[in-house]
């Protein structure tokens, strides 16, 4: 039999059903794994107690026929989502000890049906980052080396060598679903943080319609951008995960009172007969010819499948990542308001109010956090909100059309890549200029600014054996059609292999 | 645009954040490096593009006026670094 850790999500639901193992031992497996792989720092929270006693639940309702759709299914969670009772960071250090008295609907959802808790997992502070570097608990080291490369386990159960960062924002999810710390994670996505992690480590990633999943009890970055999602190791499970975090919410009034489809069963679907676009604006200056035939080849797969392919244009493509540099850091700088040592979390004394808000922020938040709160404290400023702000917001305007534009054509889906390169070693990107870091995300990040869905499918290795990703993206609430198509380019480029435990 | 020292100070201030002389310089380059970034979106004509006030087109939930949800008033206090009675406590504001 295959080792617990290694199955996918539907395996080891089938395995529960059948009684092959229970949801303690799968649970205690996880656990055991975990334990062995603190070195790459996957998660901020262990929560073994908690794993140990929902999976005794599971087990309970799985011997009498019962149970949810995920019961028994261990899962690590971004520690970005809210967990009754337990401490809640966003990978920062302005929240302390937070430990929020109630939960989040994503976790309240998968709960109910059945998912089991392992842990909190590490991400860039308040989601800002994409490599997981920006992390008040440290950055987190990726299953995946480079050929040849210097990383390995060293004393103390240490890490020896420069290693690879797993992406991010979602950095702790995307390298615990890698390194077989969990059967799948929960993810968010602002500009790219569920797709580009995992492109990076070998992961399938869904960012869904803006509106598909609550957002009540997530900790809150941009909230016209903010998505939650999961990561998981097939697209099956990403679909199987995704029907549980979704659905109607009334403490979200941007969640669409829309009913759920059976995501799983579109997965097998096919692409005969759908209208692929391939855009032209996404093909960049200096793009690496390994990503240009990644592409091609993805092309090639879904015609092959019965797909038309068809050459699209997305004119405002190179400026949906400078609007972005605008609307998201303006939603954070007020956002990130709340955080003033009055509340909740970390309080530094001042002479007064306004000195102890002051120093309380000096102290908690980062220097990534820091710059995007001033950057968009000044786009919001009186005399410049019209140059800035207002035109980021008529580009949004213009980004989306253009989608709608393709779509109106009878573009069913559009595929690109899912990222401009592999994974890059730790402090190797934007430590002299902050925008080299950014631009990470120029494939991802338009589809956040449409407010649509977006998949990223493993689809090949590079020449230093590190995995590529290819994106689809989809029509407002049709997820579907990504499932389908996320299979198609699956199935044809192969399960991509992870790497051993070299770590444990 | 750019910014210069003292409105890097400005902001800092707006932002509520604390910054030491050492700082500055590093956030004014960093933000000047950001600034310019976003300056490509001045080639756009937008004259007559209505900005996105909503991503998806939707009409917003509305519920009945009422009380859903409340009356724990040492649960909302129970994170908060120093409080009274059910109170947050801070420095004096008024004297």
């Amino acid at each position: 039999m295959t080792e617990l850790t290694h199955l996918t999500i539907a395996e080891a639901r089938d395995g529960l059903k059948a009684k092959s193992f229970s949801a303690t031992e799968l649970a205690q497996a996880h656990l055991a794994a975990i334990e062995k792989a603190r070195a790459l720092n996957a998660y901020v929270l262990e929560t073994p107690e908690k794993a140990l006693a929902m999976a005794k639940a599971s087990d309970e309702k799985l011997s009498k026929g019962q149970g949810g759709a995920l019961e028994g299914i261990p899962l690590g969670i971004k520690d970005l989502f809210c967990t009754d009772g337990v401490t809640t960071t966003a990978g920062s250090k302005i929240l302390g000890n937070f430990n929020p008295p109630y939960e989040s609907t994503v976790t309240r959802n998968l709960w109910n049906d059945g998912a089991v808790m392992l842990g909190k997992l590490n991400l860039d502070e308040f989601a800002m980052g994409s490599s997981n570097e920006t992390s008040a608990f440290g950055p987190v080291v990726s299953p995946w080396r480079r050929e040849g490369s210097n990383v390995s386990a060293g004393a103390a159960g240490a890490i020896e060598g420069t290693h690879l960062v797993p992406g991010g924002s979602s950095g702790g999810s995307a390298a615990a679903v890698a390194a077989h710390l969990c059967l799948g994670a929960t993810a968010t996505d602002t500009g790219g943080s569920i797709r580009q992690p995992a492109a990076f480590t070998g992961t399938v990633g869904i960012k869904p319609t803006y509106g598909r999943v609550s957002r009540w009890g997530t900790v809150a970055f941009a909230s016209s951008l903010d998505q939650a999602g999961p990561i998981a190791r097939t697209v099956r499970d990403t679909a199987i995960m995704l029907r549980s975090m979704a659905g109607p919410d009334d403490k979200d009034t941007t969640c669409v009172d829309l009913p759920v489809p059976d995501f799983e069963a579109a997965v097998s679907r096919g692409v005969k007969g759908l209208k692929i676009g391939i855009p032209k604006e996404y093909r960049i200056d200096g793009m690496s010819p390994e990503i240009e035939k990644l592409w091609q080849q993805g092309t090639e797969w879904l015609r092959a499948a019965g797909a038309e392919i068809v050459e699209v244009s997305l004119p405002h493509t190179k400026y949906a990542l400078p609007a972005y540099y605008i609307v998201a850091p303006a939603e954070a700088s007020s956002n990130l308001a709340r955080y003033d040592g009055v509340r909740y979390g970390l309080r530094e004394n001042g002479r007064d109010i306004v000195e102890l808000y002051e120093k309380t922020r000096a102290a908690g938040f980062g220097r990534e956090v820091k710059r995007r709160i001033m950057i968009g404290t000044y786009v919001l400023s009186a005399g410049y909100y019209d140059a800035y702000y207002v035109r980021a917001q008529k580009l949004r305007t213009l980004i989306k059309r253009d989608f709608e534009e393709v779509y109106a054509q009878g573009v069913h889906a559009i595929l690109t890549p899912a990222t401009p390169s592999a994974a890059f070693g730790i402090g190797e990107k934007g430590s002299g200029d902050p925008v080299e870091m950014y631009l990470n995300d120029i494939f991802t990040v338009t589809v956040n600014m449409a407010g649509l869905p977006g998949i990223a499918v493993p689809a090949g290795l590079d020449a230093q054996g590190l995995p590529l990703g290819l994106q689809l993206i989809g029509r407002a609430f049709d997820e579907e059609t990504l499932f389908a198509a996320g299979q198609v380019i699956e199935d044809a480029a192969g399960r991509i292999e992870l790497p051993t435990a070299w770590w444990a | 645009m750019s910014v210069d020292e003292k409105t890097v100070r400005r902001i800092a201030h707006l932002a509520r954040i604390a910054v030491t002389d050492a700082e500055v310089p590093h956030l004014q380059g960093e933000l000047n490096a950001i600034l310019s970034f976003v300056e490509q979106l001045n080639e756009v004509d937008v004259e007559g593009i209505e900005p996105m006030t909503s991503v998806t087109p939707m009409v917003m939930k509305k519920r009945q006026d009422g009380v859903t949800d409340g009356g724990y008033a040492d649960k909302i206090v129970r994170n908060a670094p120093t409080t009274e009675d059910n109170f947050f406590l801070v420095p004096k504001v008024v004297e």
